[in-house]
């Protein structure tokens, strides 16, 4: 139409330039995906299994700090939620595990929908307030409840049979299933952020008052990004539950809302594989220092790590290796 | 009621804890007009403003757009029904590219906008509608322009066109011409004239020479309540205006000398 020959081809030239990226980007994925494949016959099954689980869950918590804007100090109750959920079905129902996960995962949906409509209309500081007060609740329920097991947690969970014929008892076999697990749960939210809804969480981060100036009701669509968000912890939960066979309440303690926040932090807020950088980063450390003759220094250690990361190098290792490659390669 | 007013307001008021920035004010948008809204700093103009978007809560009074009040309308709503602001400090998304900009205003009427399961490159079939905005403001060439990188006159440009994408039938404008050098200010002007055609415009404006020159309606705000109403011509000889701009530009010289 009015559109002129300049602005046509200026256009298709940037929309050139997206694709080489978007190419760059894919043979990385595939680069990690063939490491994925193939890190069972290098290193410890469980803990990879661990690190994926712990990665979706930062991954999940992302969508909502880094892409949405919205500090939740609660996302432990949607993981610990997922968890008791399927553990409780695979112990007491004997359900195939993907069952007992989707229902999991669906408990945690439905979790997240109560919290979301109570906290979303909150900003900042108050909305990690009532998240926190909300997930303290749930914790003090599951330590009450009797189903849970209580303080000693669900234990001996079954791994079960995988669609009835897949012997998840079997490491490997459980390590390509939680792989896949996870890299349906990054893909969806790759895609969310990459969506038309992702492009309207865009312009609510960045700056809400427009975003209402043009007619979008804010609070539903961050209540949606928290909703996908809490499923998806939900998910990581009930993988998790499976692989270790318990559920525990440490899974619903603060603590563990704090060391998701600890891992997006370190990995790169509002970056997509920061999270898992960050969880395999803390889970890996923690790991070895426990095994060292540090012992108790663990916390003081990750404490440090953590104060580093928040004051000196604020974009995290995936954002500040981005800002290294954009100022040296460009 | 005649519906020969867009937007009217009836008693309307704000009070902050006992301050009271808005006070009964009763103000009429008809159809058609450029209107402009003056007043010293701190008159009350960007709260009225907030009111009538309802980005502040209301004290007090009603608010009517066509007749109908809209006073217990989410910002949200009154955005959709066509009553459409901008914001005194300049509003874009700054991470995002110019074109994205305006696309963000076309998207919402494709119904997609909760899709979160689609590919974004659904939202390429309004790329022809945003270029057109974009060349309507002069903005074509910056169009894959991160948005921070542009200078500050082109972001309010930005600003309109993504204000037009969402073909209101009124744009609330805060002080679009603030802060600009001459040439931007001429440029703006003669946007804010374009985009009048076939819409309302209700403008707060310090700039006296642009008011002279675009508006056919000045409402004169002074301490929360309405001083003066008429042409231009007629506020300006108004003494009691004369006097509310005196006070507040000594006020305003004694804040810089201190
Ligand atoms: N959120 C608020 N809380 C308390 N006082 C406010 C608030 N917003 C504005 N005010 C006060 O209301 C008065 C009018 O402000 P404002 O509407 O911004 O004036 P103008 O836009 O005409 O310069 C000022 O005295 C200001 O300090
Ligand atoms: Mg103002």
């Amino acid at each position: 139409m009015a559109m002129t020959e300049t602005t046509k081809a200026r256009v298709s030239a940037v929309q050139e330039s997206k694709k080489a990226a978007n190419r760059r980007r894919i043979m990385i994925y595939l680069a990690l995906l063939a490491v994925a494949l193939i890190a069972p016959f290098l290193a410890y099954p469980v803990f990879l299994m661990k690190i994926l689980c712990f990665a979706l869950f930062a991954c999940a918590f992302n969508l909502v700090l880094g892409y949405t804007g919205l500090l939740s100090f609660g996302h432990a109750a949607f993981l610990a939620t997922g968890g008791y959920f399927t553990g409780y079905l695979l112990s007491q129902h004997a359900v195939t595990p993907e069952v007992g996960i989707l229902v999991g995962t669906l408990a945690a949906i439905i979790l997240g929908t109560f919290f979301g409509l109570l906290s979303i209309r909150r900003q900042g500081i108050y909305f990690a307030m009532i998240t926190l007060a909300l997930a303290q609740l749930v914790f003090f329920f599951y330590l009450q409840a009797d189903f849970t097991g209580g303080e000693d947690g669900m234990q001996g969970v079954p791994r079960g049979y995988l669609f009835g014929f897949i012997d998840l008892e079997n490491n490997l076999s459980m390590y390509y299933f939680v792989l896949a697990v996870f890299l349906i749960g990054f893909m969806l939210i790759q895609r969310t952020i990459h969506s038309p809804f992702g492009q309207v969480l865009k312009a609510i981060r960045e700056n809400e008052p427009r975003a209402t100036s043009l007619g979008y009701n804010v609070d539903a669509y961050k209540l949606v990004a928290f909703v996908i968000s809490a499923g998806l912890a939900g998910l990581a939960g009930s993988t998790k539950t499976v692989v270790f066979q318990l559920a525990s309440l440490n899974d619903a303690h603060w603590h563990m809302s704090g060391e998701v926040i600890l891992m997006t932090l370190v990995g790169g807020v509002g970056t997509l594989v920061g999270p898992i950088v960050g969880a395999t980063f803390v889970l890996t450390l923690t790991h070895q220092l426990a095994q060292s003759a540090l012992g108790d220094w663990v916390n003081v250690i990750l404490g440090v790590v953590f104060v580093a990361c928040v004051m000196a190098f604020r974009a995290g290792i995936v954002g500040e290796l981005q800002k290294f490659a954009k100022k040296n390669f460009k | 009621m005649s519906q020969e007013f867009v937007l009217e307001t009836r008693g309307l008021t704000k009070e902050f804890r006992g301050f009271t920035a808005v006070d009964s004010v009763n103000l009429q948008v008809k159809e058609g007009n450029i209107h402009a809204l003056i007043g010293p700093n701190g008159a009350g103009k960007t709260t009225l403003f907030n009111l009538l978007t309802k980005y502040l809560p209301i004290t007090r009074g009603d608010i009517l757009y066509r007749g109908k009040s809209i006073a217990k309308m989410k910002s949200s709503e009154i955005a959709r029904l066509g009553v459409v602001r901008s914001f005194q400090i300049s509003a874009v998304f700054p991470h995002m590219t110019v074109l994205e900009n305006v696309r963000v205003a076309l998207q919402r009427p494709m119904g997609n906008s909760f899709h979160f399961w689609k590919h974004e490159k659904v939202l390429n079939q309004l790329n022809d509608r945003a270029m057109d905005l974009l060349e309507s403001v002069g903005l074509e060439e910056y169009a894959d322009n991160i948005t921070v990188e542009l200078p500050y006159g082109r972001k309010r440009a930005l600003e309109l066109a993504t204000t037009l994408a969402m073909e209101p039938t009124i744009m609330l404008l805060d002080e679009p011409t603030q802060g600009m050098g001459l040439e931007d200010v001429d440029r703006v002007t003669e946007l804010i004239r374009k985009a009048a055609v076939g819409r309302t415009i209700l403008m707060v404006e310090h700039n006296l020479r642009v008011v002279s020159k675009l508006c056919n309606q000045v409402t004169v705000l002074a301490r929360g309540t309405v001083i003066a109403e008429g042409d231009y011509a007629s506020v300006s000889a108004n003494p009691q205006v004369k006097e509310a701009y005196m006070g507040s530009e000594a006020d305003e010289e004694q804040e810089t000398a201190s």
